[in-house]
């Protein structure tokens, strides 16, 4: 899919909360699995999908250096909703001080729920109905105790500012593709806390069936190989898939690097993606092109082709990086992350 | 907990939005019909500052009903970089980690909810200002 | 204006009476004070409370005491000031007599804190604070002082130890006293080995919760006891607001007030009853009552002069820490224990010769204070 008018990034910015539970803590209270990551993000007891969104929103105005009330649509994308009806997306427009001349709403889509809030922000800037848009990805992800996924499932989220191509905007879009099926790998009923899904066939119909779909699909109509682009994100909900993903569509692992977030940081589903979009453009150099996937269960993926703009050098060193949320940390015990998860009912 | 009376706070309450008085200069907050230190009526809207300094602190242990699920939690007397003071929750620190003079900056969290079929309400804490590694 | 005595005072224990209403309460403490007092009647009814509002849903004190105590037709009212609700309810009391309005007057303060529970009553005490910006924080009424007392121990080199020194001699001044909740000694040691309720102030440098009555006649027909002075000043509600929020301006404004009525000075006090609800309350509240410099209270506490037998007597019965802070109760009992001093009836807690005391009701922090002067005739 091509814009009818060149759109790009404007800011960017992340949150990662900064507790931090080890996989071999996982391990110890509920016996040993191979352990998918080093340790996952979680949101302290005060935290949620909101206050995630609000605090990477901020930081992407900052970065933007843009006045709030110029946002035109703000849209977050989250499966961990405070309320099951009312916005999230209301709550971070009043908090960044964009009410009320705005349109807001929240998306759900899985793990692709950010990404296709990119989507509907790209379409609002391209046909002149916005100057800027803003994208959120957040989450404080669930997960069943004991359950595999227990291991990966992290808090974290990511905002992304659209606005159109000039020398301000810190990357610019070539194109975007998306890829969607019926595919029941992964979802949560209404009413439950915890998700279910479909073990080993999350894998090959579901996780690569989609991003390779997506991306091949946008690299042919870009006219593109891997060897196009210096850098590649793709959904990480472990450390394996993304890796062996980007084996399989011909990337190495130095362009997936800067990116993979997921060992420190932990699968943050719809948050995912985006902040590994962000801590790859807080490496990145004017001119690099970076391939970015996301995968949603259910099932679908959204592909993007990004090119790094001049601009993005102007707000080195001074605007945080992903690291140093991934930096700032407090280990916490299985106890304390109950706790904090609302796993304890007082 | 009343609806009406936390959405008539909420532009403070998230954004930090004070008052200027155009008198005297002092920041005001929260807001008010007239200035408390020169008496005068004419105040302008104005956002704080989002950054400042532990005066003093405490770690509240037994707290009041509906904070109790996130107890203990530190509490702090904050003079923000505009000259303002405020009180505040102190987030993201261990009681151990405080001390006056520590550098704060704001952040939006949850700050109580009623149970879990009522309105979440939001607002302002601190916690020590995140830098770059 | 014309001078007020205090004609009959009376009090019930402090403590958790689980077989006694508000209303048993404050009628126990209104009868022994009537009888005390025997005056022909009673023109108006003043009942200070703080927390029969959230703690009993109970309000319209005023005629409900007054029909409690068989008192038609007179005008009774509530009075309420938050912790400060009994000092300025004598305040009020003595306007009515001394203006000439009203000849003689009751003054209940009641409190029943024991029918709730404890995170209930720690929110009914957070009502003197502001809802929408200060006990909206989490913070509590011993957290705000809790700021306080760090700030004092950093700028003024305090020790813990000085600070809670107050609240040992309290509780040394309490032994004896049959209306005080915890009659028993306790060391500087225990309290500072007591848990941390707001760091860095221990459980044991904070009042307790209890229930009482307690009452007083005031009446133009000459007394032993008269009301020297009755003063009530407020400050800056919000703490953040005070140019220095260790000084207590009410106190100040108040006892300046107070002591330019009564044509005395601070020297001239032969004992004080203090609003420790906290130790450091205590201790700020003796520097702007102006018997010690800002910032050497601590010292002063910790030195034993405020023992029964030092230089100033404080807390003579115990005060909010070891009598017990029955809050909105309180400023009654201060005036009740002042008059019990100077009459000569303090029994074990008797101060020898005293003329002059003073009594100080604070509510919130230091949001309002109350201050009473009685003298001896």
């Amino acid at each position: 899919m091509k814009t009818s008018r060149p759109v790009g990034i404007i800011g960017y910015g992340a949150y990662i909360p900064m507790n931090r539970l080890k996989a071999s803590e996982i391990s110890r209270v509920w016996g040993g699995c191979a352990e998918p990551i080093e340790e996952k993000a979680v949101a302290s007891i005060d935290e949620d999908a909101v206050t995630i969104a609000v605090e990477c929103a901020r930081y992407a105005i900052k970065r933007a250096k843009i006045d709030p009330r110029e946002i035109g649509a703000i849209y977050v994308g989250t499966e961990s909703k405070p309320y099951a009806v009312k916005p999230c997306g209301t709550i971070v427009a009043e908090a960044i001080g964009a009410t009320p001349h705005v349109t807001a709403a929240d998306y759900e889509f899985a793990c692709k729920a950010g990404t296709e809030a990119f989507q509907a922000c790209i379409g609002l800037v391209s046909s002149g109905m916005v100057k800027y848009a803003m994208a959120i990805g957040a989450d404080t992800a669930q997960g069943r105790p004991a359950d595999p996924l227990e291991y990966t499932v992290a808090c974290g989220g990511a905002a992304f500012i659209f606005t159109l191509k000039s020398e301000r905007t810190l990357a610019y879009l070539e194109g975007s593709y998306s890829y969607v099926t019926d595919t029941p790998d992964f979802w949560r009923r209404g009413l439950e806390m915890y998700p279910r899904h479909g073990n080993r066939f999350t894998g090959e119909p579901a996780y690569f069936r989609h991003i390779i779909g997506a991306a091949k699909g946008l690299m042919a109509e870009l006219g593109y190989g891997p060897e196009d682009f210096k850098y590649a994100v793709f959904h990480q909900p472990n450390v394996k898939f993304p890796v062996k993903v980007a084996k399989r569509l011909g990337f190495s692992m130095d362009a997936i690097k800067p990116g993979l977030i997921v060992p420190y940081v932990g699968n943050t589903y719809a948050g995912s993606t985006p902040i590994g979009l962000a801590a790859t453009l807080d490496v990145a150099e004017p001119g690099d092109r970076i391939l970015v996937v996301s995968y949603g269960s259910g099932a679908g993926s959204d592909a993007f082709s990004f090119v790094v703009q001049d601009a993005i050098m102007e707000g080195r060193p001074r605007d945080l990086p992903v690291s140093a949320f991934i930096a700032r940390k407090r280990y916490i015990d299985y106890s304390l992350y109950s706790r904090m998860r609302g796993k304890i009912h007082l | 907990m009343s609806v009406p009376r936390y959405w008539r706070e909420i532009k403070y309450r998230y954004r930090l939005i004070g008052e200027l008085c155009t008198e005297c200069g002092a920041i005001i907050f929260p807001r008010r019909s007239l200035c408390p230190h020169c008496g005068c009526r004419e105040l302008e809207e104005c956002k704080l500052s989002e950054t400042g300094t532990v005066l003093s602190w405490t770690v509240i242990q037994h707290p009041p009903k509906g904070y109790e699920k996130y107890a203990p939690y530190v509490v702090a007397l904050i003079k923000l970089d505009d000259g303002a003071r405020i009180l505040s929750q102190v987030v993201d620190v261990e009681p151990e980690e405080m001390r006056v003079g520590l550098r704060v900056e704001a952040t939006f969290r949850r700050v109580r909810e009623d149970g879990s079929s009522g309105i979440i309400e939001y607002g302002y804490k601190f916690r020590p200002i995140i830098e770059e590694p | 204006m014309r001078p007020v005595y205090i004609a009959g005072v009376a009090l019930t224990p402090i403590g958790e009476h689980w077989e006694l209403s508000l209303r048993d309460l404050a009628c126990e403490a209104a009868l022994k004070a009537l009888e005390k007092a025997e005056v022909e009647r009673i023109d108006a009814l003043y009942v200070a409370n703080m927390g029969a509002a959230p703690l009993q849903s109970q309000l319209h004190l005023g005629a409900l005491m007054a029909d409690a105590l068989g008192l038609y037709g007179l005008p009774a009212m509530r009075v309420e000031a938050a912790q400060a609700s009994g000092g300025v309810a004598v305040h009020e009391a003595y306007l009515a007599v001394a203006s000439g309005l009203y000849d003689s007057v009751l003054v209940i303060g009641v409190e029943k804190m024991s029918d709730a529970l404890p995170h209930e009553v720690r929110s009914a005490l957070a009502m003197a604070e502001d809802q929408e910006y200060t006990a909206y924080t989490g913070v509590t009424d011993v957290g705000l002082c809790a700021l306080l007392h760090r700030l004092y121990m950093e700028r003024y080199e305090a020790k813990p130890e000085e600070v809670a020194a107050l609240a040992a001699i309290s509780h040394e001044h309490a032994v004896g006293c049959p209306h005080a909740q915890y009659p028993f000694r306790v060391s500087v040691e225990k309290i500072l080995s007591s848990p941390m309720e707001a760091d860095p102030i221990h459980m044991l440098e904070c009042s307790g919760i209890g229930d009482g009555a307690a009452a007083l006649v005031l009446t133009a027909d000459r007394g032993d006891v008269e009301i020297a002075a009755s003063t009530v000043a407020v400050d800056h509600f919000f703490l953040t607001e005070r140019s220095d929020p260790l000084i207590l301006e009410a106190v100040g404004t108040a006892s300046k007030r107070a002591y330019e009525t009564a044509g005395i000075s601070p020297r001239d006090i032969d004992l004080v009853e203090l609003h420790d609800s906290t130790t450091i309350m205590g201790i700020l509240s003796l520097e702007d009552l102006g018997f010690v410099e800002k910032g050497f209270g601590a010292r002063y506490v910790s030195e034993g002069n405020v023992r029964r037998d030092g230089e100033l007597p404080v807390n003579t019965f115990g005060g909010l820490k070891a009598r017990g802070n029955p809050v909105g109760a309180t400023g009654v009992y201060q005036v009740a224990e002042i008059a019990l001093q100077l009459l000569g009836e303090a029994g074990r807690c008797q101060v020898e010769d005293a003329e002059v005391g003073l009594a100080e009701n604070l509510g919130g922090v230091a949001s309002t204070a109350s201050i009473t002067i009685l003298r001896r005739h």
